[in-house]
């Protein structure tokens, strides 16, 4: 593929374009103005992820806004991936901010519906879903390929985006789940992210429906991986986070080593061979890396995993 | 039907704390219906406000009263002369019966005794669930006779999100109770129909300026106006 034919021409898109699984990672803003926070993770992660994810108010916490963050991110040499969420604005402003984020430099974009309000720091807050995701893909497809904002009106310059999406195999209906990826392959997604993977048996069905969809071959498609800290969290995760899918064996095992580092190497060690693994399925195009609060484990899952070096492209 | 709750009562009596005359007036439609607004609340309420004085040794005069809806003209007149023993009216009708109480009886205290909560029905008996947002641009036709708007938590117009797990919401109500998903609910009664083929249809972005997003909404039927 020549540059002329990239949407965005992101680090993110090249690596797909070349033919290389491509790995994203993931950084969470702090709860305070302190930015150099982002510069650290950015600093960390830089040279083992194509790009990363900054993420919107995460669980609906706030949180240092997404476009900074990204803007930080890729100061420091780290491809961003804007995450916005339909919660906390409305069309007017997701279109101002996608706006102002090209003009930052940042060419990637994930759109999400976004957690409750009910689950953060201010759940007494007015959510604003005045449009929902796949609304929000097509929107932003149309600003960048048809020139147009979302009320028809033309625009003199588009927002070269390379946009994505996220998708639960986890969550139900389950039969609906493949059938909702092509709503948002139709309304202009360029690649999706998975929620959290700790059930293969069931993501495997989930790819299964999505390739006699033929989707693969539409967008490209990354399985998303949480590295677990200890068996603490895997309990956590099973019982409290919502869409997410915890089997009882992989509690077990990281519960069968000592807490602390063990179960700390552990996690990796199952993340690495889950990587592995998935990698294998046909039509998984990459890997996003979601270590919450984790970033340092990135380098050494990435390497132990044979995914480095990093592809670096003109 | 509009459906509301009664104040919890220390905030009614800070609302009519220092008045010696106070009618309490309910409305018989539907805030009745729901046990929270009738006649008979009406009534309850204004005894236990004489108790609460009695207890307290204060002087009152507090009776109460109840239109048939208070949200219309003529029904206020019906119990204008009543109001008008009164320099205060705590009403248990609706949002809409409170002000158009304090709009017939301006130089009246009009006070609510009611949080008038949603658009609702019940589901089972004393148990009532929200059904209608009031959107101005109804969407039912296409989602199986449920409503995406508010009874999805997140108001989706193209399908579940990827909270929706057993057929519950990921959000639950403020006391902890599960919700359905609505999505789940599309879902299985357009399967049901055979008319899944909607599930896959791309709604665009909803037109709130038709619902209270657009400002305050006035309807007009000029074929009823008198001539």
């Amino acid at each position: 593929m020549t540059a002329t034919e990239l949407k965005a021409g992101s680090n993110l898109e090249k690596v797909f374009a070349s033919g290389a699984f491509a790995v994203t990672g993931e950084c969470g803003p702090p709860k305070s103005a302190d930015g150099n926070v982002i510069v650290e993770k950015a600093k960390l992660l830089k040279g083992f992820v194509d790009a990363v994810n900054i993420t919107d108010n995460q669980t609906a916490v706030v949180r240092i806004c997404s476009m900074a963050s990204g803007y930080l991110a890729q100061q420091n040499g780290m491809e961003a991936i804007m995450q916005m969420t339909c919660r906390d604005r409305n069309r007017l402003a997701m279109q101002a901010d996608i706006l102002g984020a090209v003009a930052l430099g940042i060419k990637n974009i994930l759109c999400l519906t976004g957690d409750h309000m009910s689950f953060g720091n201010h759940p007494q807050a007015k959510g604003v879903h005045d449009i929902d995701s796949i609304q929000l893909i097509r929107m932003y497809k149309e600003m960048r390929d048809e020139k147009k904002f979302q009320c028809g009106e033309e625009m003199t310059v588009e927002p070269r985006l390379f946009i994505g999406c996220a998708e639960n195999p986890f969550g139900d209906p389950f039969e609906f789940r493949s059938l909702r990826l092509r709503k948002k392959v139709e309304a202009g997604a360029d690649f999706v992210q998975t929620q959290c993977i700790f059930n293969i048996p069931k993501f495997k069905k989930w790819m299964e429906m999505v390739r006699a969809e033929g989707l693969h071959q539409e967008i490209k498609i990354m399985a998303g991986i949480t590295p677990i800290k200890g068996a603490g969290m895997a309990r956590y995760m099973q019982k409290f986070v919502p869409g997410m899918d915890v089997p009882q064996e992989i509690v077990d095992r990281i519960a069968a080593k000592e807490k602390g580092a063990p179960q700390q190497e552990e996690g990796k060690a199952l993340g690495v061979e889950m990587i592995k693994e998935l990698a294998e399925i046909e039509g998984v195009a990459g890997v996003h890396i979601m270590a919450v609060e984790w970033e340092p484990a990135v380098p050494e899952i990435v390497e132990k995993a044979g995914l480095l070096p990093r592809p670096v492209l003109a | 039907m509009i459906t509301a709750e009664r104040k919890p009562f220390e905030e009614i009596l800070k609302l009519v704390e220092g008045q010696q005359k106070v009618l309490v007036a309910g409305c018989d439609t539907c805030v009745a219906v729901c046990l929270t607004g009738g006649e008979k609340e009406a009534e309850i309420l204004a005894t236990e406000l004489r108790i609460k004085a009695k207890e307290e040794g204060r002087e009152v005069q507090i009776e109460h009263t109840a239109a048939i809806r208070q949200c219309e003209w003529e029904y206020l007149d019906a119990i204008a002369p009543k109001v008008n023993e009164y320099p205060v009216v705590l009403s248990m009708a609706c949002g809409i019966g409170i002000q158009s109480m304090a709009e017939k009886f301006a130089d009246k205290l009009v006070l609510p005794a009611v949080n008038t909560n949603m658009l609702g029905m019940p589901q089972e008996h004393a148990v009532w669930y929200e059904r209608c947002g009031a959107c101005g641009d109804c969407v039912l036709g296409d989602t199986g006779g449920i409503c995406p708007v508010v009874r999805c938590s997140k108001s989706l117009m193209n399908g579940p999100c990827g909270g929706s797990h057993d057929g519950k919401c990921e959000v639950t109500t403020p006391e902890k109770e599960e919700i359905d998903c609505a999505w789940q609910l599309i879902h299985d009664k357009l399967y049901a129909q055979g008319r899944e083929d909607l599930l896959l249809k791309y709604t665009p972005p909803k037109d709130w300026s038709k619902s209270s997003a657009g400002g305050p909404r006035k309807m007009v039927k000029e074929e009823a106006k008198p001539v």
